[in-house]
């Protein structure tokens, strides 16, 4: 018996429908529900995602992780939320403070909007948009911008600095992303998530073994583009301190932080829904087998991160430029043969 | 989307455009102006949205957003010393720019109200705008497409050649 939550959401709107309430308020408490839904479901992730990502990083380094607070650590996140809360909200004299002020707001807002268009599940999405992927690109380049207004309106030069180099990178890698994520589009002939997702019913249709090449390319961009480990040049430590979020503290270095797990988990959600077979699986519900898949594919990054050491700036760029353009130039040019 | 509020969403997105553009070449913080700019591009996406055209809107925002105004910002960072001083945004031709901008717009909106606008509803696509895009640039249109591809490879190639110069 498999346990879907598009039937129950179905009865919540139908009786909503059935109220008699005006269409525009309809429409209006149905997206409103659907964002909140969303908006709950990213923060149960950033919660799962960050303890998920310390006890994961603790177990590859033989450590435990968190362990005191609760079974293995697991209210270890929630203890840290409260404690970001509490913090005071300290602005330096010399920031530009408007734009200060709104970086991770664009951050954090732009790295959400992305999850409108994401298929959870069977019958479980927010919105079909037909340009799904697209818009998904389109939406998270806020980013870079909020990165870059981090970096300038802190007046620091390590802040500067890590700025310049996350822009740097993840407009860089967007170019090898968005062209490995050509080839599944060319076999669907569509935009729209969910239509990728149906064109994936069966193992053997996934698109990971009809473009094994574009699924390795999507995944070593989607880690740059992440800038994480072995492409975390932007906050390397021992040179920057910290990166681009040097002066930020409390609440507004918080959502720096959930912007960067949100991030995270949305690259693997998209390597689930375009090459993984997205929701389909046997026996367990949709909704989970997305999750799952989505969790495995964050477990393979975090894996990445423990796995190899960092890659100099100008190594950086010349694996971008000189390798993984040519190769995904390559995959396409297969891909429009295989799939006339 | 419900049809009653896409006239507000049309005056919204507008002014939003007007008013970000006015800033842009007004402000004193040149950092500020490429954000303004950004809020203005965003905005013309907002309207190609309300018209139907959603692909030609995520590209805006992809292309204008993602790239042009991330390379702006770059050149910006790039500048020595700029970030701290003020702009000078006029010089003595203010008068006369004012004349010719009023004088053009007075033309303008005289041509506007006057022309009958031939408007048929035969060219709209309905649904997917991607493939019919796709489809006319491959068919009636490739060879604007393939002149324009050519002229952007030469101003690449040109690029890295003055680079390298250097």
């Amino acid at each position: 018996m498999r346990l879907e939550l598009s039937p129950l959401l179905k009865i919540i709107g139908d009786w909503i429908s059935s109220l008699g309430l005006p269409t525009w308020l309809v429409d209006l408490i149905e997206m409103c529900g659907a964002a909140a839904m969303v908006m709950g479901m990213a923060f149960l992730i950033i919660l799962f995602l960050v303890w998920w990502e310390r006890k994961l990083s603790g177990h590859f380094q033989q450590r435990l992780g968190p362990m005191r607070t609760g079974w293995h650590g697991w209210l270890q996140t929630i203890a840290d939320g409260i404690k970001l809360f509490q913090k005071e909200d300290i602005i330096p004299k010399t920031v530009d403070r408007k734009v200060f002020y709104w970086a991770p707001v664009i951050c954090f807002a732009s790295s959400f909007a992305a999850f409108a268009c994401l298929p959870w599940g069977k019958n479980l999405w927010p919105t079909d948009l037909n340009i799904g992927i697209l818009y998904i690109f389109a939406i998270t380049t806020f980013v870079v911008i909020s990165l870059l207004m981090a970096g300038w309106s802190s007046n620091n030069k390590y802040a500067l600095l890590g700025g310049m180099r996350s822009a740097a990178q993840i407009v860089s890698y967007e170019v090898p992303l968005t062209l490995s994520v050509l080839g599944v589009i060319v076999a669907t002939q569509s935009l729209s998530m969910v239509a990728i997702v149906g064109a994936q019913e069966k193992v053997y249709n996934w698109f990971i073994f009809r473009q094994p090449l574009g699924f390795l390319i999507y995944l070593i961009a989607a880690t740059a583009e992440t800038n994480r480990a072995p492409f975390d040049i932007p906050e390397a430590e021992q040179e920057l301190v910290a990166g681009f979020n040097i002066e930020y503290s409390g609440m507004k270095f918080a959502m720096f932080f959930m912007a960067e797990f949100l991030n995270l988990f949305l690259v693997s959600a998209v390597a689930v829904t375009l090459f993984l077979g997205g929701w389909h699986g046997p026996f367990l519900p949709s909704w989970l087998w997305f999750l799952l898949k989505a969790f495995f594919i964050v477990f393979v990054i975090i894996w990445f991160k423990w796995t190899y050491p960092r890659l100099r700036v100008d190594q950086l760029m010349e694996f971008c430029w000189k390798f993984l353009l040519p190769l995904a130039f390559l995959n396409l040019i297969v891909a429009g043969f295989l799939f006339r | 989307m419900n049809s009653t509020i896409i006239p507000y969403l049309f005056y919204l997105f507008s002014f939003m455009i007007v008013v970000s553009g006015l800033l842009v070449v007004t402000l004193r913080n040149i950092f500020h102006c490429a954000l303004f700019l950004i809020i203005c591009l965003f905005s013309v996406a907002g309207v190609y949205v309300l018209l139907g055209a959603d692909f030609i809107a995520a590209v805006q925002v992809l292309l204008y957003v993602g790239a042009i105004a991330v390379l702006m910002i770059f050149a910006i960072m790039l500048t020595a010393k700029v970030s701290g001083i003020g702009i000078k945004q006029q010089n003595e031709q203010v008068p006369i720019a004012i004349i010719t901008t009023v004088a053009f717009v007075a033309i303008a909106l005289y041509g506007l109200g006057k022309t009958i606008w031939n408007i048929k509803t035969d060219a709209v696509i309905s649904g997917d705008t991607t493939m019919a895009i796709g489809k006319l640039l491959m068919t009636t249109y490739v060879v604007p497409f393939e002149i324009v591809s050519v002229v952007l490879l030469a101003a690449l190639i040109g690029a890295i050649v003055i680079a390298r110069r250097n």
